[in-house]
C-alpha cells in the first residue's frame, strides 16, 4: 500500500512537471566532465549564471522565470542526443550544444521538432541561410567569417600581399576542424599563399609529430581550429619550437586563459579571434556579483567572471533572453513556446544602445538576425595575450569577413545540403 | 516446483534437439518477442526509442558479433569501433549510390562488405594468438577509422568529413532521417536483431558453433581432430563482423543519423563492447543482450536518479557514473567471472531442482 502511494506520488510529479508550464525552460548541454571540460565549464558557468541574474534581479524575462536544464554530454554525440531526447519533452525553447558534433546531429532532429538551435559562431557554418536552414541560427559570424577574418589580418600585417608566404592549419580532426579548410583553400588562390593542412586527433594531448613538421617547414603564420586540452597543448608546442607567437593565430574557440596560462611566459604574444570583448570591466558585473555571486547562486565556484568562455557563456545566454524578449513583444505572450522563439531569433535586433542598456556597452558588434540571413553580421576582432599582465586585449576593431569569399561558399554548402535533403528554399 | 522438465517428454530428435528445450523458456521467450513486436511500438515514444531502446539493440548485435569471435572462437578483438565504421560508411555509400534499393538489402549488404574486411584483418590469427592478436586488431581499429577520416571518397566530399543519412522508406514509413516515427525504428532494429540473435544462437549450437569452440578450447587439439584453423578462424572472423558490420549500420542510419570516424567509432566503442561481453558472459548469446544493456543502460538509469531524482549537479554525478560502474564490472568479475549469463544460468540449475536441492 505504501509502495502503490509512492508510485502515485511520483507518477503526480511527473505529470505536474509536464503540465506546469509557466517557466521559460532553456536545456545546457554542458560539459564539465572530460577532455574538453577546461573550456566547458566556463562557458557552462556563464551561460547558467546569467540566467540566474535574470531570475534574481528581473524576475525572469518578461516577468517569467527562465527555468535552466542542465545535461552532461561530455562532447559526446551520443550523450547529446540522450540529453536532446530528455529535455525536449519540457518545453525547451532553444538548443545551444556548444559542440559542432552535436550540431550535426540536431540539425535535422531539431527541425523536424520545430526547436531552434542556436549555434553561436560553430556548427555548420552554411546554416547561416535561413532559407534552408529554418531553424539553425549561428550568429554573430561563422568558422568561414572567422577564416576570412583572420586572412585578413595576415594581409594587413603583410602589408596586403601574401604570394608566396606559407599558412599552415592546425585542426581538430573532425568536422568542427575541418569547417575552415575550404574558405582557406579559395582564399589561397585569391591571395596566392601556400596552404598546409595538419590534422590532431582527438583528444589532442599528443601533437610532437605535428609540430615537429610545423619546426622543419617554418611556416610564416600557424592557424589553429582547436578545442579542449588540444589549445594548451598546441601553444606549449609552439613555444618549445619557438615559434614566433605574434604569427600563431587561433580561432574564437582557441582563445582561453586556460588555453595560455599553462604555457607561462612563452604563450606572450599569442593572437586569437574574438567575437566579443574581453575582460570583466563591464557595469553587468556589478550586478552578476551582488545578485548571483554575493548571493551563492553561482553556477561555478564563482572564480571564473571575465573569462573569455565565461562571457561567451553570458553572451551565448544574453542573445537567447534577448531573442525570448523579441519574441514576448512580437506575440504579446509571455509564456512563449519554440515556435515563437524561433521567430523572436529570426527578428532579433540588438544595437550598441542595446547593449549599453544591459551592462554590456561594446561587449560585442551590432546584431541584426534576418530570415535569409542566419549568420548575423560576421565580425571579428583580434585578441592577444599578454602574459605579465595576464590578460587579453583586443588589438583590432571589429573586421568584417571577406564577404565576395564567404558568401557563395554558403550558398554552395546550403544548396548541396537542400538538394540532399529536398528542402525548398524559403522565400525571403 | 516452477520450472522443471519433468513429463515434459521428447519423442522425436527434432524436438530434443530445439533452442529451448524446457516448455516454460519457450513460452517465456515467446511472450518477449510478442511483447517486443506488438506491444512496444504502441508505447514508444522519442526518449525511449532514441535513449534507451535502439542503443541497446544495436550494441547487443554488435555484442553477439564479438561474442562469436572472442567468446565461441577464442579470438580477442579490439577492431569492434573499426568494424562498426565499416558498416556505417559501406551503408552510407550504398545508400547513397542506389536511393531506391530497399534498406534491409542495404543494411544486409553493410554486413558483407564488412565481412570481407573482417576476413582481411583475420588474416593475421593464424599466425599469432591471444595479446599479441589484440594488438593487431588495434591496428586495424585505428586504420580503418583514420581511412574514413583521410579518403574524401567514403564520405562523398562533404566540407565536414561528416556523413549523415539521408531520409529512406520501408515500406512507405521513413526509417532514416528525422521524420522517421520512433515505431518504425525500432521495428525495423528489433527485426534484425530478432533474426540474426535466432541465426547466431543456431550457428554456435551447429557445426561451426562446435569447431569454433574446439580451436577456442585448444586449437592444436582442434586441428588434430580434423578442424581447419584456417577455415575455422576465418569463418568466425567473418560472421562476426558480418554482426558488427549491420550493428554498425544501424547505429548510423537509424540510431544516430550523422558521424563522425573519430568520435562514434573510436577506440572507446571497441573497449565498451569488449566490456559487455565480458560482463554479460564470453560464449553467451544471452550474456550479450544483459552486457548490453547492462552497461549501456546503467549510466542512464544513474543519471536519471542522481540527476533527475536528487537534483545533484551534473558533473559529480558524471563522475559518479565511471566510479560506480567501475566498481560494479570489478564487483560482478570477481563473484561471477563467468558473466551476468552464468548467474542466470546458476538461477536456472537452482529452480529446476527446488524445493528439493537433494
Amino acid at each position: 500500500m505504501k509502495r502503490m502511494k509512492l508510485l502515485a506520488a511520483m507518477a503526480l510529479s511527473v505529470t505536474m512537471a509536464g503540465t506546469a508550464s509557466a517557466d521559460l525552460v532553456i536545456p545546457s548541454l554542458e560539459y564539465r566532465t572530460g577532455p574538453y571540460a577546461p573550456n566547458g565549464i566556463h562557458f557552462a558557468d556563464g551561460y547558467t549564471d546569467y540566467f540566474t541574474l535574470l531570475n534574481e534581479r528581473d524576475g525572469g524575462i518578461g516577468g517569467v522565470p527562465v527555468r535552466v536544464i542542465p545535461c552532461e554530454t561530455a562532447y559526446n554525440t551520443e550523450k547529446g542526443v540522450e540529453c536532446y531526447e530528455s529535455t525536449k519533452g519540457e518545453g525547451a525553447l532553444v538548443y545551444q550544444p556548444l559542440s559542432t558534433g552535436i550540431t550535426y546531429q540536431l540539425i535535422p532532429k531539431a527541425t523536424a521538432d520545430g526547436i531552434p538551435v542556436h549555434s553561436m559562431g560553430y556548427g555548420r557554418t552554411s546554416a547561416a541561410n535561413g532559407k534552408v536552414f529554418s531553424h539553425i541560427f549561428n550568429y554573430p559570424g561563422t568558422y568561414w567569417d572567422a577564416a576570412s577574418i583572420i586572412v585578413k589580418h595576415i594581409l594587413e600585417q603583410e602589408g596586403g600581399d601574401l604570394s608566396g608566404k606559407s599558412i599552415t592549419l592546425v585542426y581538430h580532426n573532425s568536422a568542427y576542424g575541418k569547417e575552415p579548410i575550404r574558405t582557406l583553400e579559395e582564399l589561397s588562390k585569391k591571395h596566392g599563399y601556400n596552404l598546409t593542412l595538419i590534422a590532431v586527433d582527438h583528444p589532442g594531448q599528443e601533437q610532437k609529430s605535428q609540430w615537429l613538421q610545423i619546426r622543419r617547414e617554418r611556416p610564416d603564420y600557424v592557424l589553429m581550429w582547436g578545442w579542449g586540452v588540444m589549445n594548451q597543448v598546441a601553444i606549449q608546442e609552439a613555444a618549445n619550437i619557438r615559434y614566433p607567437m605574434d604569427h600563431f593565430i587561433g580561432v574564437w574557440w582557441s582563445s582561453s586563459e586556460n588555453d595560455v596560462i599553462p604555457v607561462g611566459e612563452g604563450a606572450h604574444g599569442y593572437k586569437a579571434i574574438a567575437m566579443h570583448g574581453v575582460g570583466d570591466d563591464y557595469p553587468i558585473y556589478d550586478d552578476m556579483r551582488k545578485y548571483v555571486l554575493d548571493a551563492g547562486k553561482a553556477a561555478g565556484d564563482g572564480s571564473n567572471l571575465g573569462k573569455v568562455l565565461y562571457n561567451r557563456g553570458m553572451y551565448a545566454a544574453m542573445l537567447a533572453a534577448e531573442a525570448v524578449r523579441t519574441a514576448q513583444e512580437m506575440t504579446g505572450v509571455a509564456d512563449i513556446n519554440s515556435a515563437q522563439m524561433r521567430d523572436g531569433m529570426e527578428a532579433l535586433k540588438i544595437d550598441a544602445a542595446r547593449l549599453a542598456e544591459l551592462g554590456l556597452p561594446d561587449f560585442g558588434p551590432p546584431i541584426e538576425v534576418s530570415c535569409g540571413n542566419h549568420g548575423g553580421p560576421g565580425l571579428g576582432a583580434i585578441q592577444q595575450w599578454d602574459a605579465s599582465a595576464q590578460s587579453w586585449s583586443l588589438i583590432t576593431g571589429f573586421i568584417g569577413a571577406d564577404r565576395d569569399v564567404v558568401d557563395p561558399l554558403i550558398a554552395e554548402d546550403s544548396s548541396a545540403f537542400a538538394a540532399e535533403n529536398n528542402i525548398t528554399p524559403r522565400d525571403c | 516446483m516452477f520450472y522443471r522438465e519433468s513429463g515434459d517428454f521428447k519423442t522425436s530428435y527434432v524436438q530434443d534437439q530445439q533452442i529451448f528445450p524446457i516448455a516454460l523458456d519457450r513460452v517465456f521467450v515467446g511472450i518477449v518477442i510478442a511483447f517486443a513486436f506488438l506491444v512496444v511500438p504502441f508505447l514508444i515514444d522519442d526518449y525511449w526509442e532514441k535513449s534507451v531502446l535502439l542503443p541497446v539493440l544495436i550494441w547487443s548485435l554488435a555484442a553477439i558479433g564479438l561474442n562469436i569471435l572472442t567468446g565461441y572462437c577464442g579470438q580477442v578483438s579490439l577492431g569492434t569501433g573499426g568494424f562498426m565504421a565499416v558498416g556505417a560508411y559501406a551503408s552510407y555509400k550504398i545508400t547513397t549510390a542506389f536511393p531506391e534499393l530497399n534498406m534491409f538489402i542495404v543494411v544486409l549488404l553493410s554486413g558483407g562488405v564488412t565481412s570481407l574486411v573482417g576476413i582481411v584483418f583475420g588474416l593475421p590469427s593464424l599466425r599469432i594468438k591471444g595479446f599479441y592478436l589484440a594488438v593487431a586488431t588495434l591496428a586495424s581499429q585505428f586504420f580503418l577509422v583514420w581511412l574514413f577520416n583521410k579518403v574524401p571518397w567514403f564520405y562523398n566530399y562533404s566540407a565536414s568529413g561528416q556523413i549523415s543519412a539521408p531520409e529512406r522508406l520501408v515500406f512507405g514509413v521513413a526509417i532514416s532521417g528525422p521524420n522517421a516515427p520512433p515505431w518504425a525504428t525500432y521495428l525495423f532494429c528489433l527485426t534484425f536483431v530478432v533474426v540474426f540473435a535466432l541465426i547466431a544462437k543456431n550457428l554456435t549450437r551447429g557445426r561451426y558453433g562446435r569447431s569454433w569452440m574446439a580451436i577456442r578450447d585448444m586449437d592444436i587439439a582442434a586441428e588434430i581432430i580434423g578442424v581447419a584453423p584456417l577455415k575455422t578462424k576465418l569463418s568466425a572472423f567473418s560472421v562476426s563482423s558480418f554482426y558488427i558490420g549491420i550493428a554498425g549500420a544501424l547505429f548510423f542510419l537509424v540510431y544516430l543519423g550523422a558521424v563522425e570516424p573519430t568520435e562514434a567509432f573510436g577506440i572507446d566503442k571497441s573497449f565498451l563492447v569488449l566490456f559487455m561481453i565480458i560482463i554479460g558472459g564470453l560464449g553467451s548469446i544471452l550474456g550479450s543482450f544483459i552486457g548490453a544493456a547492462f552497461m549501456f543502460l546503467m549510466p542512464v538509469l544513474i543519471k536519471n536518479v542522481f540527476v533527475g531524482g536528487f537534483g545533484w549537479s551534473t558533473d559529480i554525478v558524471a563522475h559518479l557514473i565511471f566510479m560506480i560502474v567501475g566498481g560494479l564490472i570489478m564487483f560482478f568479475l570477481i563473484v561471477e567471472p563467468h558473466g551476468l549469463a552464468q548467474l542466470w544460468r546458476v538461477t536456472k540449475e537452482k529452480l529446476r531442482l527446488w524445493p528439493f536441492p537433494h
